[in-house]
């Protein structure tokens, strides 16, 4: 019986007319996804360990590159995404394509809107195409986790500054003798919101609490997001990564991070944020992940002209903000009907759902959220909810939690997952909701391309 | 068998219907679930839980219940008013008893009841939002473990000592043991409110429950829910034995432990805050020195002589004087703090504030962080670089004490507005002056306000004593203008006297009265006239202390004689702080308006002072002699000279320690009562409250109108008759006065 319900619901979903046929707009240029690319994700301090952010940006660049054959000078600009930033190459997308081989004559910036940041790139991507400044953009995002600027203390940065300018061997010696044992302690970069002073752990068992999100769904969400991911990656669909030779260890080709456990191993782990009785552990959140992608977004004439196949159309896409403290992580039930308003669909119109998975916790709040009248009317002053994803539509090849979550990196895999998707299932329109650090958020229609 | 059912179901109907009838319970309630009884309290009649005897009696029979339900393991108890555990016990009851005997009866109940609950054979967990104080801390305590939400509005706090009382229901005995001697005192002694994460700290509570967000529910109503879920797993955590009930102890407590097990060590304990207890009280309170002895009677003989020593000592509190001035005074402040003019028009949200010195950044300072955009206005800037400089200090002390975050301090800072000119104003809903105390600069001042300000604007002068009508002289529309007085340093000091002239408009005054609660300040509202109330009262005790000065008393013995009758700050000591250019300005001032009975000292000393850069605190020189960095202070000694100029020779017949403190005090109270017969102040509540708050006025004597009632009419007025006989009308009781000296039966507070 159970079956022949479902059968027949997929029947009337089938049968069901989209509300729009096309999201293409007249007078405005369609931007599309030529190829999206990815370095395998792996958890920071393994084989990764010894590289630098820009290395890993420079292989999902140079694969990007490899995969398409695109000539590097009809490249008319490049952006990249990335959170925590390495001094050394602070506009890390200019080193990379330097480093990957890009024409020097191409530009390049850098981009950061934390965990949307590589969304931020390729929106930007978006916005130079349909502006008519360009017509070829590569954009992407890096995160390296192995490695991370720890800084002297404030008072030794004074000290070693002043020393600098100290012009006499005593100005120098008596600057030295100042140094105290207070002054060695070093500075972390923060993990944790500037405005609220909160970590972003602490805040989401918070989310999931305020929702009611007990700590078995939450294993169980986890549980899910790894077995989609292994069945996935065994079944070859993970296609958007390539392959990675680091130097002096193997070729990397596959994401690590990939771990389905069983509930029972789970419900031994403790609440990592809140003790003792937080609900968010290690094996329900996403981990920290090195990695990089990269995608290359044209105009779709100049991409046919060239005589590429695009994969998608890039259409509506929103940025939404909210309280940073209490509503961190519910940008996606923010950005969702805003973006479905923008594009005229309504969320039955969507085939695939791509979330980014921050927290196993905190993707159910945000589904609670989306289906919560009150929650509608009382915070986001809705006359009514928008309706929550159905999960058969939803995150169908692992996500975040399993996958890996390099911060500035997720946002390009989120996109050309929904692509390939998109091909694979014969939807028409994917949606890429994510949140972010600041209380922001983001989401975006992806229209497949016509076969 | 079906009719012995039926005669089960039968006796299960009667059983409840019995049930039902008996269990009318209004204040108390509760549930189970699972194997945890959830027991509810919530006063129906109030906005805060009160431990009255109708609470005692319906939550010693719910625990009578619980405890005798086997399918009950533990209990949770939790309020359900989000921003309150239990307040405290009811004062009216305590107030409502006559003598000591029926008050210690009263602590003796809540001692057993208390008892009982801390040998709970079922674990009972306190699970805490908002205000857990007095009785209700001393509740907390007695259950097996305590869980709180970090909510700002979650405090623990034993603040009967500020009512002239001592947490009576074991909170002497139980908080030494849990906290330790050194916190129990400071807890104890000082009354004060203490946070949710310094409660984890000390020891107070054993877990602590984060505020929650919007979610399927609102916040406030979602974090309760959360409290009592992770409160129920405590209770069966206790159960179950995964959560111990005793903590190791870790290696500084155990030290800590080891020094207090010698009597040595604890005698010295005793000792020091006695000292600093009777250094602080003068010994005016008796308060603190019955706490002292009761944890000391409950460390030291056992604690059935802790426990009787605490009802005794309550008892006796109880019939105090001081107590009844204190808590004469809490419902004074608890009246002040209400807003009987209505609600305004149009709510303040933007409001600007003219002077950027010491009182208009203090006012800025207070404005600013209740979400109210402040516009501050100087003519210099200096002026606006130091008044800035005041507010961003204000908001910084309170991040370096980690009330507020550096984030909030930055945001809140957002919402100043400095400048030199008078745009924005055509925005303002509420101005307020505070320039120089000069009418012919007032009058400039709100000419130029009122061509920029919208309509509706409200006018308010901050100044200390000139009429507010002669100040409205100048306005196209007086019925916008009034007098906003507040006390310096502003942040600190509690009261704002409102002054309305009979031509200021209810909602002007209204909206006035919002403000000031908006600010946290109590508010009295008084009539117009020269030095309004507060003024008036303190200029006569000042013009007095002028003449003691004259008459050879130096200015340390002269703050000994005032702070030996109660008042906080000594009265030359109070000069310097006011500044003596101030107090020379006032008496000019008021001596005009009412002429020879506001005299008393020459008013020439305060001229001469002025005139030889002594202003008081602000230029480091007045009474006493201010050097930056140092605390002590030293009496000027070139003040000598002057006061050899103006020496007096002092009537030994009324100049006595006590007569000395009695001229000031009676200069004082007899200008309250005037204030009072003439109509300035609308009832004694107000007058006591002004008094007290204002100009810090003994707390123990309850403000001056308490004063006359407690110490007698009659008795007052014999001393000012013997005053005026050597001094002349300065001491001549009023009317009002003398009414009540001649009928006994006739008090100020009923």
């Amino acid at each position: 019986l159970k079956k022949t319900l479902s059968l027949i619901t997929t029947c009337l979903v089938l049968l069901t007319a989209k509300s729009k046929k096309t999201l293409a707009k007249p007078g405005v240029k369609n931007v599309v996804l030529v190829e999206g690319v990815r370095t395998p994700f792996l958890q920071s301090g393994t084989t990764y360990a010894d590289l630098m952010p820009h290395d890993l940006a420079r292989a999902a660049l140079q694969g990007l590159l490899h995969r398409t054959g695109f000539p590097k000078e009809a490249v008319d600009y490049i952006v990249y995404g990335t959170v925590i930033q390495e001094v050394k190459t602070s506009n890390v997308a200019r080193e990379a394509a330097l480093g990957a081989g890009f024409s020097d004559r191409t530009p390049a910036h850098t981009v950061t809107m934390a965990c949307i940041s590589s969304n931020q790139a390729m929106t930007t991507a978006v916005g130079l195409i349909a502006a008519g400044q360009c017509d070829a953009v590569v954009a992407g995002g890096v995160e390296f986790m192995s490695d991370v600027p720890i800084r002297h203390s404030r008072k030794m940065r004074k000290t070693m500054l002043s020393l600098n300018k100290a012009k006499t061997l005593g100005a120098r010696l008596s600057l030295l003798g100042s140094i105290r044992l207070a002054h060695l302690s070093p500075e972390l970069p923060a993990v944790a919101e500037f405005s609220t002073a909160e970590t972003m752990g602490h805040s989401a068992d918070r989310l999931a609490a305020a929702f009611g999100v007990s700590r078995q769904e939450q294993d169980e969400f986890a549980l899910r997001s790894h077995t989609l991911a292994k069945k996935a990656q065994d079944e070859g669909l993970l296609s958007d990564i390539v392959g990675f030779k680091v130097p002096g260890k193997d070729i990397v080709s596959k994401d690590n991070g990939i771990r389905p456990s069983t509930m029972e191993q789970m419900a031994k782990l403790k609440p990592a944020f809140v003790k003792p009785h937080g609900t968010v552990t290690a094996a329900n959140s996403s981990y920290l992940t090195d990695g990089a992608s990269a995608v290359l977004i044209m105009s779709e004439e100049k991409a046919l002209a060239m005589g590429y196949k695009p994969k998608a159309y890039l259409r509506d896409f929103v940025y939404v903000s909210q309280d940073p403290k209490d509503q961190l992580l519910l940008g996606p039930t923010y950005a969702t009907p805003k973006v479905l308003e923008r594009s005229g669909l309504t969320l039955a119109d969507i085939d695939v759902f791509e979330f980014h998975e921050a927290f196993a916790g905190q993707i159910l709040a945000n589904l609670k959220a989306m289906e919560s009248d009150w929650f509608a009317q009382n915070c986001m002053g809705r006359k009514a909810k928008v309706g929550a994803p159905p999960l058969d539509k939803f995150n169908m090849w692992g996500g975040s939690l399993s996958l890996g979550h390099p911060f500035a990196a997720t946002g390009c895999r989120l996109v050309t997952t929904v692509a390939h998707r998109l091909k694979k299932e014969g939807g028409q329109y994917g949606l890429v909701a994510a949140c972010a650090a600041g209380g922001q958020g983001h989401a975006m229609v992806i229209e497949a391309y016509p076969q | 068998m079906a009719g012995l059912r039926a005669l089960g179901v039968l006796s299960r109907i009667t059983v409840r219907h019995r049930y039902t009838l008996f269990s009318a319970r209004t204040h108390v309630n509760y549930e189970v679930k699972g194997d945890v009884a959830v027991v509810r309290i919530n006063d129906p009649t109030s906005k805060v839980n009160t431990l009255s005897v109708h609470m005692q009696k319906e939550m010693a029979e719910v625990l009578g219940e619980v405890w005798s339900n086997d399918a009950v393991k533990s209990a949770v108890l939790i309020s359900s008013k989000p921003g309150c555990f239990i307040a405290g016990a009811d004062i009216n009851m305590i107030q409502a008893c006559k003598s000591a005997e029926e008050v210690t009866y009263i602590s003796q109940e809540g001692q057993k009841m208390f008892e009982k609950i801390e040998k709970s054979p079922k674990p009972i967990v306190a699970a805490i939002n908002g205000s857990c104080l007095g009785g209700g801390l001393e509740f907390a305590i007695a259950c097996q473990y305590r869980v709180a939400t970090k909510s700002k509005k979650t405090v623990l706090g034993t603040p009967e000592v500020l009512l002239g009382l001592l947490p009576a229901a074991g909170g002497t005995q139980r908080l030494p043991k849990m906290v330790g001697l050194p916190s129990a005192f400071d807890m104890t002694l000082t009354g004060r409110n203490i946070r949710a994460d310094k409660a984890k700290k000390m020891g107070l509570v054993h877990q602590l429950v984060d505020t929650l967000g919007p979610g399927l529910k609102g916040p406030e109503e979602r974090t309760m829910e959360y409290l009592e879920e992770v409160a129920i797993e405590c209770a069966r955590g206790i159960v179950n034995k995964k959560i111990p009930l005793t903590k190791e102890k870790g290696m500084m407590q155990k030290v800590q432990d080891y020094v207090m097990s010698f009597p040595f060590v604890r005698n010295q304990i005793y000792n020091t805050v006695q000292k600093k207890v009777m250094k602080q009280t003068k010994g005016l309170y008796p308060a603190p020195l019955n706490i002292i002895d009761c944890v000391k009677s409950g460390v030291e003989q056992g604690s059935d002589a802790g426990y009787l020593a605490e009802s005794q000592n309550f008892g006796k509190l109880a019939m105090t004087t001081e107590s009844k001035a204190l808590i004469g005074l809490y419902h004074g402040q608890v009246a002040c703090k209400k807003n009987r003019f209505g609600v305004p028009e149009k709510e303040v949200k933007t409001l600007a504030i003219l002077g950027a010195g010491l009182m208009g950044a203090g006012i800025a300072q207070v404005t600013v962080d209740k979400g109210i955009h402040t516009i501050m206005k100087d003519t210099t800037l200096e002026g606006l670089n130091r008044g800035h400089q005041q507010v961003y200090k204000g908001l910084n002390d309170k991040t370096k004490k980690k009330s507020i975050t550096s984030f909030e301090r930055d945001t809140t800072l957002s919402n100043l507005t400095g400048q030199l000119d008078y745009s924005g104003f055509q925005n303002a809903d509420m101005v307020i002056e505070a320039v120089f105390e000069d009418i012919a600069i007032k009058h400039k001042v709100i000419k130029e306000v009122e061509a920029v300000i919208p309509p509706h604007c409200i006018f308010a002068s901050n100044t200390s004593a000139l009429p507010i009508k002669d100040i409205a002289a100048a306005s196209k529309r007086p019925e916008k203008v009034i007098g906003m007085h507040y006390f310096s340093p502003v942040d600190k000091m509690q009261l704002l006297e409102i002054i309305t002239t009979d031509k200021t408009s209810k909602d002007t005054t209204a909206s006035a009265v919002a403000v000031g609660l908006k600010q946290g300040k109590i508010i009295i509202v008084v009539g117009d006239g020269p030095g309004f109330y507060t003024t008036r009262c303190l200029a006569p005790m000042l013009a007095e202390a002028v003449r003691v000065l004259q008459e050879g008393v130096d200015p340390k013995k002269l703050d000994s004689l005032t702070t030996g009758f109660g008042f906080p700050v000594g009265a030359a000591t109070l000069a310097d702080e006011v500044g003596i250019d101030v107090a020379a300005h006032v008496a000019e001032d008021l001596g005009k308006a009412f002429g020879p009975r506001l005299g008393g000292g020459n008013p020439e000393l305060l001229k001469t002072m002025v005139e030889k850069g002594f202003k008081g605190r602000k230029t480091g020189k007045g009474c006493y002699v201010y050097q930056p960095g140092l605390k002590s202070k030293e009496v000027n000694m070139e003040l000598n000279d002057i006061l050899e100029s103006f020496k007096l020779t002092p009537n030994p017949a009324v100049s006595s320690d006590s007569d000395v403190q009695y001229r000031l005090v009676s200069r004082f109270v007899n200008e309250a009562v005037m204030c009072l017969q003439e109509g300035i102040l609308a009832n004694p509540v107000e007058g006591d409250i002004g008094a007290v708050f204002g100009l810090g006025f003994p707390p123990c004597l309850g403000g001056p109108f308490r004063f006359v009632d407690t110490f007698g009419a009659d008795k007052l007025v014999e001393k000012m008759r013997r005053f005026e006989d050597v001094y002349g009308n300065q001491f001549t009781p009023c009317p009002l006065l003398l009414d009540h000296a001649k009928d006994p039966s006739k008090k100020f507070h009923k």
